[in-house]
């Protein structure tokens, strides 16, 4: 399937391929971290996640409206750092409300969780339904966002793209630092792995699970956000990531970021390389199938924390 | 007397017979044919319902894939019936007589060799059951003999329905994509498409789930029951007994998807066609609700279960449609947090204890394992006949 282009053109694909499958990469990475934190830590599956991310999603559409409508021009083109803060915290304090509703009830029946999450995600989706109708919806770009940087004749690579791995890359990076250096990650990882003790030692187990789940929550919301940066936004958006996103979590060993970040590669680069080559829904019939049978022969993911249970 | 009577006891006989006579006698004589071909086609659901009962309420394996079983079974019917509807006295006009219309018109010139042997239909009713029996097998045996589980288990047959599910819509040329497989007409030159094949097929459906309801009462019956209930709550002491946990649990995953897969050879000879919409995701999910309505330990509940949502989704759809999801969203919610064990929990708890003596069921209620909130608490947990109280204990 090679003989057709010559050798320059094949960089080129590989280079374009590359750089989409990096874009992909990074919202994956985005929504994987947030499941990653809440399942791989908390063990708590939550299958309206995908709904959470739209809802940042949505926040950033209403914040770029209120931006045009109220807000002297020039301000138009700050309105993503505030719609990124606001989505954050939309995300996160609906997550916190919906631990203390729901979640907690459920933390020993982990497989009624994921069907009570579930119903959440329906009721959501058509939340946004009545709300905003079932159109897709999209952003209007800032101007400096627009274009793209042009390397050689044939490579270019999409200014949008590049902002949104920025943003994963802080993202990414300060999740790491909350999780290993904070009072909050320390106390997390402690509850994690043990319980009781944790609880002995005088840390309020109950709150820390609240606020996981709601710090997953909120990068959810910046994950929605950061993905109107490279498409529309409808009420059944985040469904179609959903099943993707947790093989991500579980491929990579659930309790381990840089395993979740290294699936995350792997499974997106793999995906659009292949997708030119293949049909779409070939190429993601190959790669959910690899997945898969990898994950048959080694449950514990790629990378797996060792933990006596 | 005796013998009658423990049977009676055993197989909660006066429960199936007041299903029965619902089913065969009420239901018919009530409905038009179109309603009833309603019926027939939640009653398919019913199938995977009764074996979500199995592998879910008893075994613990919570499956989200269960449409993928459903939709073989759907697919091996319709894959026979398509070859029969399309003949090449039927099919002259095609540029390729003799295959059916989807593959004429995505430019195949012949049969694929999987097609071939469904002109038999011997071996498409063996593989309505050998086909998702295999496949379920390859799908848990890698899995179970690691000892991979629960949640884990749960996505990756929910991965299982997506690449399924993509893999229909994508090969249009074999699959009939996301139409599906339409246009079905006859059966061995049986037409059944009209009314009295209908009534026909709604009591087939009915005799063939009265068959699996039998079967997954002697499973739950007999020693694998208690096994697959003395699994569920404590894995690890089962296999320090010295049985091979993952051979029964293998068994049971395999039994439900052949339930399943008879569903949905049902549904495709009720309804008369067979699309990707069955396998996915949703479609899947959704059926686990149908279960958990019903009593994820009560295969009569299931029966029930699948009914009733389903009754309740046509309604509300005809009606309101965009309540339908939020009725169903509140549903997963309200029956997992407030009603775990569904409407047969209700019964046993709340009617079945009002009731005079002589209607109560045989069986004394704390012989029925309850689902226990406290499945993985330290503490070895009994099974109790009053999950609502355990449960709000478990909330504080």
């Amino acid at each position: 399937m090679f003989a057709d282009y010559t050798m320059t053109e094949l960089t080129s694909i590989f280079a374009m391929q590359g750089f989409a499958g990096l874009t992909l990469f990074s919202v994956f990475v985005l929504m994987a971290l947030g499941l990653a934190i809440i399942f791989g830590q908390m063990g708590v599956i939550n299958m309206a996640h995908g709904e959470f991310m739209i809802l940042g999603a949505y926040t950033t559409y209403l914040t770029s409206n209120v931006f045009s409508s109220y807000l002297p021009e020039s301000l138009y083109s700050l309105y993503f750092f505030v719609a990124l803060i606001l989505a954050f915290l939309a995300a996160g304090a609906l997550g916190a409300f919906i631990e203390w509703a729901m979640i907690r009830h459920l933390y020993k029946r982990p497989l009624d969780t994921l069907l009570a999450t579930w119903g959440l995600s329906l009721i959501m989706q058509q939340l946004y339904r009545t709300i905003f109708g079932p159109r897709e919806v999209g952003v209007t770009l800032p101007d400096w966002l627009m274009g793209s940087i042009a390397l050689t004749d044939m490579v270019e690579i999409p200014i949008n793209g590049l902002f949104v791995m920025a943003i994963t890359l802080v993202v990414a990076v300060g999740v790491g630092l909350t999780m290993q250096k904070s009072r909050l990650g320390k106390q997390t990882r402690a509850v994690v792995q043990n319980r009781p003790m944790a609880s002995a030692v005088g840390i309020n187990t109950a709150r820390v699970d609240r606020l996981t789940f709601a710090l997953g929550c909120g990068i959810a919301g910046i994950a929605g956000a950061a993905f109107t940066m490279i498409g529309s936004t409808g009420p059944t958006s985040g469904q179609l990531y959903i099943v993707d996103t947790f093989l991500v979590v579980v491929f990579g060993g659930a309790s381990s970021l840089v395993g979740t970040i290294a699936s995350a590669f792997t499974i997106s680069q793999a995906q659009s390389t292949m997708e030119f080559f293949l049909s779409g829904s070939m190429a993601k019939v190959l790669t959910l199938l690899v997945v898969v049978g990898i994950l048959m022969l080694r449950p514990q993911g790629l990378f797996s924390l060792k933990i006596r249970k | 007397m005796n013998f009658i009577a423990h049977l009676f006891a055993r197989y909660q006989l006066s429960h199936m017979l007041i299903l029965a006579l619902l089913l065969i006698v009420v239901l018919p004589l009530s409905m038009d044919i179109f309603r009833l071909n309603l019926i027939g086609k939640y009653l398919t659901y019913a199938f995977v319902a009764i074996g979500l009962v199995l592998c879910w309420g008893y075994g613990g394996i919570l499956s989200l894939g269960q449409g993928v079983f459903f939709g073989l079974g759907g697919y091996c019917m319709a894959m026979f019936l398509k070859l029969e509807a399309s003949s090449p006295e039927n099919t002259a006009i095609q540029t390729t007589p003799g295959i059916p219309d989807f593959m004429d018109w995505n430019q195949l010139t012949e049969l694929p060799w999987f097609w071939e042997p469904f002109h038999s239909f011997g071996f498409t009713l063996l593989a309505i059951i050998l086909v998702p029996a295999f496949f379920a097998f390859v799908v848990t045996v890698a899995m179970f003999k690691r000892r991979v589980g629960g949640v884990y288990f749960a996505i990756i047959t929910q991965a299982v329905a997506a690449i399924l599910t993509i893999l229909i819509i994508g090969q249009q040329g074999y699959t009939g994509g996301v139409n599906g497989i339409t246009d079905l007409r006859t059966l061995h030159g049986w037409d059944i498409r009209t009314d009295e094949a209908k009534y026909i097929l709604y009591f087939v459906c009915v005799a063939l789930l009265f068959v699996c309801l039998f079967i997954g009462k002697y499973v739950i019956n007999s020693k694998l029951g208690r096994l697959l209930v003395a699994m569920r709550e404590r894995e690890d002491r089962v296999r320090f007994s010295g049985y091979d946990v993952s051979a029964f649990k293998i068994f049971i995953f395999c039994l439900a998807s052949v339930f399943s897969a008879i569903g949905g050879a049902m549904f495709t000879l009720q309804i008369g066609f067979m699309s990707p919409t069955f396998v996915g995701i949703v479609p899947s999910i959704e059926m686990v609700i149908f279960c958990a309505v019903g009593g994820r330990l009560s295969l009569l509940g299931a029966v029930y279960g699948a009914l009733l949502v389903n009754a309740a989704k046509t309604s509300f759809s005809e009606s309101f449609p965009e309540l339908w999801l939020f009725a169903m969203g509140a549903l997963f919610i309200g029956v997992v947090m407030a009603f775990p064990n569904g409407l047969a929990g209700v019964w046993t708890t709340y009617i079945e204890p009002r009731l005079p003596a002589r209607l109560r069921s045989p069986v004394p209620p704390s012989t029925i394992p309850a689902v226990a909130v406290t499945t993985t608490a330290e503490t070895s947990s009994t099974p109790s006949a009053n999950p609502t109280v355990e449960h709000r204990h478990a909330g504080n």
